[in-house]
């Protein structure tokens, strides 16, 4: 893993500057994004958490260029991010493979080295025997795998997840932040990770950053600072969850009156 | 991380990979066959059966209602005529490309709809229209423009067909779910590629639907027009109908009608085969 003294010198992986985002026009427009300013790390991995309405899923399609902002800069370093998201997304009429390999495809990779790449990003998340099924006969944990490895033959060095793990089971959960954890290590991804889940963020990330709701903007930050890997029910995991939970139930508690 | 922490979670995975996935059951072709075919077998057994009732009551003379062993001969003797044969085939070939040129149509129509919201306000209800409206009504129409030709049945088979095709491109695009678009796009899928990789088959399955539907009113509307346009010198299936009654031949009549529903269905197989083949793909059935 780098070192933060090795992080600070490269150029950031994302920086986001004033980033608004608003839908509607003149009185009747709500702001989901208000002047929300960002630094990620080449090689870091941040989680972005916060209650309904923080704007957060309209931050990532943003930064995937999914979507534009209507006002501030967006700079990823001329990478395009790979969004992953909540469902798989699964193409149900491709393969496993041909799901995988279609990125590839669509950058003009030839036929063999296709095949290879797939074969090899599938081993990666532990589903190679799986390369001929259809995407329905796997289990939820497993499509989102096959979405993973999909994700990864993008090839770009920046991750984007929109609580990925949010439809699976706990224990499906536990063990695929672990292969998360390898993964990110593996590849030096930089990877910005929302979830509502802070145990999940504090499992997870090198620093977790709180969103306000509507409009949505950074409103706390925290470094986690415990060494990998970690377990998501260790006491210290806990500890921090609660600090976050409760800063982000003080943010909740703004919108009541 | 540690080398057997790797391990322990790809034994972990394995694990739960099994356990999710689960035993199931296969059935055999034979059962397969067997369970599709009984069914209907029953029901034209039962068919054959109110018919012959409907004979035994009484309620017609035999000459003007025959039996269905009457019928059934009649229609041996049927197919073992050349003449027969030929017809059949006049018929086909007025589906074919009366479908053919539909599904062109229908196809570049729909498309063009799904994708302009201003070709959407203006053609969108009107296609719903032309889709509802009886396809017998454009034969007086299609009489006085083309007179009692090929092309006049060719002009109500198009466009008997035609608007159903279009409208299931165009709810087969509309109901893309957009998660896939957005996964497609952010995976590099633009423009046309996006059409080709994502928007195209996501489509598929109302597509076939739209098709299937187009068939039935492009075959409703071929029987409508060979009634109808009688051209002489090319025997057809739905002349030969009209023939029959005019020559007081019932058994021949009906043998007719069993021979069009027969083709309705045969052609209605073939696209549930389609239909099918998408669905078990997709895993919904």
């Amino acid at each position: 893993m780098t070192t933060v003294e090795a992080r600070t010198t490269l150029a950031p992986a994302v920086t986001l500057t004033e980033v608004s985002k608003a839908y509607g026009r003149g009185q009747t427009a709500v702001l989901a994004l208000d002047r929300l300013s960002l630094t990620v790390q080449p090689g870091e991995f941040v989680c972005l958490v916060g209650a309904s309405g923080c704007g957060k899923s309209t931050l990532l399609n943003i930064v995937s260029g999914l979507d534009s902002a209507s006002a501030g800069t967006i700079d990823t370093g001329g990478h395009e991010p790979a969004l992953m998201f909540q469902e798989p997304a699964l193409f149900p009429w491709r393969s496993v493979a041909a799901n995988v390999e279609l990125p590839l495809k669509l950058r003009g990779v030839k036929r063999s080295e296709r095949r290879e790449r797939a074969r090899e990003l599938l081993s990666v998340v532990h589903l190679a025997d799986f390369a001929g099924r259809q995407p329905h006969e796997l289990s939820g944990g497993m499509r989102q795998r096959v979405a993973l490895a999909r994700t990864l033959a993008m090839d770009s060095p920046i991750l984007l997840m929109d609580e990925p793990f949010g439809a699976l089971d706990a224990m499906t959960r536990d063990i695929l932040h672990d292969e998360l954890e390898r993964i990110w290590t593996e590849r030096q991804l930089t990877i910005v990770f929302v979830t509502h889940n802070v145990r999940e963020a504090a499992r997870l990330g090198d620093r977790i950053v709180v969103l306000s709701s509507r409009p949505g903007r950074p409103v706390a930050e925290f470094e986690v600072g415990l060494d990998r890997p970690r377990r998501i029910d260790s006491p210290e995991i806990a500890s921090l969850a609660a600090t976050v939970t409760d800063r982000l139930k003080e943010e909740v508690r703004r919108h009541g009156h | 991380m540690a080398t057997n922490t790797v391990a322990r979670t790809a034994e972990e995975i394995a694990g739960l990979d099994a356990l999710d996935l689960g035993g199931e059951r296969a059935t055999t072709p034979a059962e397969k066959v067997w369970s599709a075919a009984w069914p209907k077998i029953a029901a034209v057994a039962l068919a054959l059966l109110l018919w012959q009732a409907v004979v035994w009551s009484g309620w017609k003379d035999e000459w003007i209602l025959p039996a269905p062993a009457t019928v059934f001969d009649d229609l041996a003797q049927l197919v073992q005529k050349g003449s027969f044969w030929e017809a059949v085939a006049t018929t086909a070939q007025r589906a074919i490309t009366g479908f053919t040129f539909a599904m062109v149509i229908g196809l570049l129509l729909g498309v063009a709809v799904s994708r302009s919201r201003i070709l959407r306000t203006a053609l969108g209800s009107f296609i719903t229209g032309l889709q509802t409206m009886p396809s017998i009504a454009w034969f007086p129409l299609a009489i006085v423009l083309f007179q009692l030709s090929e092309q006049a049945i060719f002009f109500v088979v198009v466009l008997g067909a035609a608007p159903s095709i279009a409208n299931g491109v165009i709810s087969g695009v509309d109901f893309v779910p957009p998660v896939l678009v957005r996964a497609g796009r952010n995976l590099g899928a633009r423009g046309l590629a996006l059409y080709r990789y994502v928007i195209g088959p996501a489509s598929l399955p109302a597509i076939v639907a739209g098709l299937k539907q187009g068939w039935a009113f492009a075959w409703r509307s071929l029987m409508a027009g060979e009634l109808l346009v009688v051209i002489p010198g090319a025997p057809a299936i739905g002349s030969n109908l009209q023939h029959a009654r005019e020559n007081t031949d019932y058994p021949g009549l009906i043998s007719h009608m069993i021979v069009i529903l027969v083709i309705g269905i045969i052609v209605d197989a073939l696209f549930n085969v389609a239909n099918n083949r998408i669905r078990r793909r997709w895993g919904l059935i």
